[in-house]
């Protein structure tokens, strides 16, 4: 039973994590109709930028909230350099972007990091939390920090003008400029925080992947799987999607027999083609599938 | 005296395709003028070039202050609101949020929250559903948030598309009630796109006949309304 | 930077398809045969290691005519065909080592294990649209060598350790080096499988393809079963991308997980679209540009080659929308005015 409960509260840490990346995604899909592959690469890039800043002698949170900062305005840059001169054209050139950031963002951190595995720090270190067996503080950590932004998200959204603005530029661009609303802004601005969402995510993880290029890759996946589970266009369900997959993923590993960690990134592909096949539009989602 | 709504010699392009050939319109503050002819003539790309929201050249000028070529955004901060075909709904917000979006240029908070309580006033079924997801509403009852959510912008002028499109004849008749009063009492002018031209010769002072995106014909409502010629050409009643 | 009121007529797929618009014809059989016999006669005149790099170029432009398939046809976009290049490569290992097939024989069992996983993996995949269905490709890229490594595969690929292929030898006597010999089977591969894109684009099937590419509803209306033709094309480029991966297997004879990272599939995407999207000949100029970037990039420093990669796609993106292809067609428009 204790096991039980570990397992499941370690599985919600990354879930946590898991949540961040489909949300950041989910986001991105709403403002601009398209999945920014490149967001795990952002995120990483970030992370890169706060262990820089540590290395430079910058303590855990100055460098922690600097580099939400930074990722921000990163995201900002990212949206008006390469993404709104695209706004019209057809999603192939939008993939060709979204590749390019990655390749542009996978190498240069090689370049300037190199390929070697970097330890992250952890910002409270690891002693079991709260003297309990079932989980670490850093795990608590992951979740307890992943909450207050998700929260924080969601009262910005659901009780702000700008949050109503951009909700509004995202379900109906054409309406939202005839009441005035300023959509490019709005894009940037969505642009800006999935890029700072990530950017935590990523600081929260690499403490427990390691600090590397391609750190990413697996999270983002399970990132997508969340988001896919959650529909895709559902705020609520990533985040809820993010959290399943977390914890279906840790009682798979513990409690299937002769499933061990290897299989943590077929296990999430298993799962995008099973939703995929059974439940197209996820567990929360409207309709996202074009059937024809 | 220049008009309160002055459109000079617009060309307007959908991609390649002309759809408005030197048009040219003018209205005078507190009127309702109605734009009448038949499908794809060019009344809704006429209302499109006035708000920028359509590549369009010549100029459109309101108060005697230029407003072509300038953003949409900027066109509706200076006091137009457009209520497009099909409305506009922000169909997955609720009532509530979708009045808000209607102010979402204005900062007097106090003002705003007023003007809610006005709305629901006024439109009584809106105040019943006020934390309804507008989806879930009526056709007329989107129509009366919509208009609602133009008058919470407090607009000089309130361009509308089709506003009858879809609803029930006795909806319909409310509806142009409730126009009626809104330039009365509010002294909003209104610039009104119709395919029901019976009625909205019966409200509006003014008439302009599009058809092939040019003025075929313009001048007061009364006698578009008593022209034979015109309304078996371009009304079709 | 590019017009960007043009972009979206530019860019489009259907621009790019049918594959000789603005081509003149005489130009073009002029190049098709001059191209041909240089690639004919190459190796007669270059060093052992260069003929093995033309392979390569001529393995990763079959890979990329996989996706041009797809992409000029459907309109699909899949960042996950190192998967398939995978099961291709594994398939071919496997059966060298474990049944003595000759090594020409695997690859048509190659590609009908790479069919089958392209149409099984389609089938629910292709209910996403867009970008969303790259993603979808790209998470099967991403779990690719996971998968490879799984305990229930091991046995048979290898694990982490890979496995090994014989080289095959030149056969009847023939007066070549083993690595000439390689060359001219993949070059008669590549062929074969052009022609067949070629037909396969020009055939009925192909045209209720472009149907729906464009016009997935009106497809539907007119009576083409539109998810079963998506899945079917899926499964074909599949298929030849895993041809792709047998041959890679059996020139380097070496298979290992490492080789199959989602980086193989967006290298292959880079291909597709700096070659041209869904313009054939252009999967060679793609695969001059995935063979031979690295190796001058990564000398220079490791990691570069990506963002070189980037900075092409966004030269594509930004400056020539059509990539090589409108380069060639500015060429031919040169000649033509002679």
């Amino acid at each position: 039973m204790e096991l039980l409960i570990g397992q499941t509260l370690s599985g919600l840490a990354n879930g946590a994590i898991y949540a961040c990346i489909a949300l950041a995604l989910v986001m991105i899909y709403k403002t601009i109709d398209h999945l920014n592959i490149a967001q795990g690469e952002m995120a990483m890039i970030s992370t890169f930028f706060a262990w820089q800043l540590m290395e430079w002698g910058v303590p855990y949170w100055p460098a922690f909230f600097l580099t939400i900062f930074v990722a921000f305005c990163g995201g900002v840059a990212i949206d008006r350099v390469l993404f709104r001169p695209l706004a019209k054209a057809p999603v192939l050139t939008h993939l060709a972007g979204f590749v390019a950031l990655f390749m542009i963002l996978n190498s240069v951190a090689g370049l300037v990091w190199d390929f070697t595995i970097k330890p992250f720090p952890y910002p409270f270190g690891t002693s079991p939390f709260l003297g309990s067996s079932l989980i670490s503080t850093h795990q608590a950590a992951m979740i307890g920090i992943s909450m207050v932004l998700l929260f924080l998200l969601y009262l910005f959204f659901q009780f702000t003008r700008i949050g109503l603005a951009m909700r509004a530029a995202a379900t109906l661009p054409e309406s939202a400029r005839l009441v005035g609303i300023r959509t490019g802004r709005m894009v940037s601005l969505g642009w800006g925080m999935a890029s700072a969402i990530g950017a935590v995510a990523g600081m929260l993880i690499a403490p427990v992947v390691f600090l590397e290029p391609n750190m990413m890759a697996g999270i983002l996946l399970y990132g997508f799987a969340a988001a896919v589970l959650g529909g895709l266009s559902s705020p609520a369900g990533a985040v809820a999607g993010g959290l399943l997959v977390g914890v279906f993923e840790n009682l798979v590993g513990t409690f299937v027999p002769g499933v061990g960690h290897e299989i943590k990134l077929p296990l999430a592909l298993a799962l995008i083609i099973a939703v995929l096949a059974l439940k197209p539009n996820g567990l929360f989602g409207r309709k996202i599938t074009q059937r024809v | 005296m220049s008009a309160f709504l002055e459109a000079k010699d617009l060309d307007a392009f959908y991609g390649q395709v002309q759809a408005l050939h030197g048009l040219s319109l003018s209205m005078e503050r507190g009127t309702i003028t109605t734009l009448l002819g038949a499908n794809g003539a060019g009344k809704t790309t006429t209302l499109r070039a006035i708000c920028n929201m359509i590549r369009t050249s010549g100029t459109i000028s309101l108060n005697g202050q230029r407003i072509s070529g300038r953003s949409t955004e900027r066109i509706v901060e200076m006091g137009v609101a457009h209520v497009p075909q099909g409305r506009g709904t922000f169909t997955t917000l609720s009532v509530d949020e979708n009045l808000r979006l209607g102010a979402m240029t204005r900062t007097d908070h106090r003002g705003i929250e007023d003007d809610i309580e006005k709305m629901f006033a006024r439109f009584p079924i809106l105040k019943k559903r006020r934390s309804q997801q507008a989806g879930t509403l009526s056709g007329g009852e989107q129509q009366m948030l919509a208009v609602a959510r133009a008058l919470m912008l407090r607009p000089q002028l309130m361009l509308l598309d089709e506003p009858s499109f879809g609803l029930a004849p006795l909806v319909v008749q409310e509806l142009f009630e409730i126009l009626g009063q809104v330039n009365r009492d509010d002294g909003v002018s209104i610039l009104v796109v119709e395919q029901n031209a019976q009625l909205a010769l019966k409200i509006a002072t003014k008439a302009y006949v599009i058809a092939s995106g040019r003025i075929a014909m313009s001048g007061a409502a009364e006698e578009i309304a008593q022209d034979d010629e015109v309304r078996k050409s371009y009304l079709g009643y | 930077m590019m017009d960007i009121g043009n972009t979206s007529t530019r860019t489009d797929p259907s621009a790019a398809i049918p594959a000789r618009p603005g081509i003149g014809a005489r130009f073009n059989v002029i190049v098709t045969i001059v191209l041909l016999l240089v690639l004919v006669f190459a190796p007669a005149f270059a060093k052992n290691f260069f003929v093995f790099q033309m392979t390569l170029w001529l393995i990763y432009a079959i890979a990329i005519l996989a996706l041009n398939l797809l992409t000029g046809s459907s309109g699909q976009v899949s960042l996950g065909h190192s998967a398939f290049y995978a099961i291709g490569a594994y398939t071919a290992a496997i059966l060298l080592n474990e049944t003595g097939l000759n090594y020409v024989l695997t690859l048509p069992v190659a590609a009908l294990f790479g069919f089958v996983a392209g149409f099984l993996f389609g089938f629910p995949a292709l209910r996403l649209t867009g970008v969303a269905l790259a993603m979808a490709t790209f998470a099967l890229a991403v779990a690719t060598p996971a998968i490879i490594k799984l305990h229930v595969f091991e046995e048979w690929t290898g694990g982490v350790q890979g496995l090994f292929v014989d080289k095959p030898r030149a056969p009847f006597g023939l007066p070549i080096s083993d690595d000439a010999w390689l060359y001219y089977l993949t070059l008669a591969v590549g062929v074969l499988v052009f022609l067949f894109g070629l037909s396969l684009l020009n055939s009925r099937t192909g045209r209720a393809c472009l149907a729906l590419r464009d016009n997935p509803i009106a497809a539907s209306a007119m009576g083409v079963n539109v998810a079963l033709y998506k899945t079917l094309i899926f499964g074909v480029s599949a298929a030849i991308a895993s041809i792709a991966g047998a041959l890679s297997a059996i020139a380097i004879q070496f298979v290992a997980v490492d080789s199959f990272t989602f980086h193989l599939a967006i290298l292959l995407f880079v291909g597709m679209v700096v070659g041209g999207i869904g313009w054939l000949p252009g999967s060679l100029v793609g695969a001059a540009f995935v063979v031979f970037v690295p190796n001058i990039a990564d000398g220079i420093s490791q990691g570069l080659s990506g963002a070189v990669f980037g900075g092409l796609l966004l030269l594509v993106i930004f400056v020539l929308p059509n990539g090589a292809k409108q380069i060639a067609t500015w060429l031919s428009a040169q000649f033509g005015a002679k």
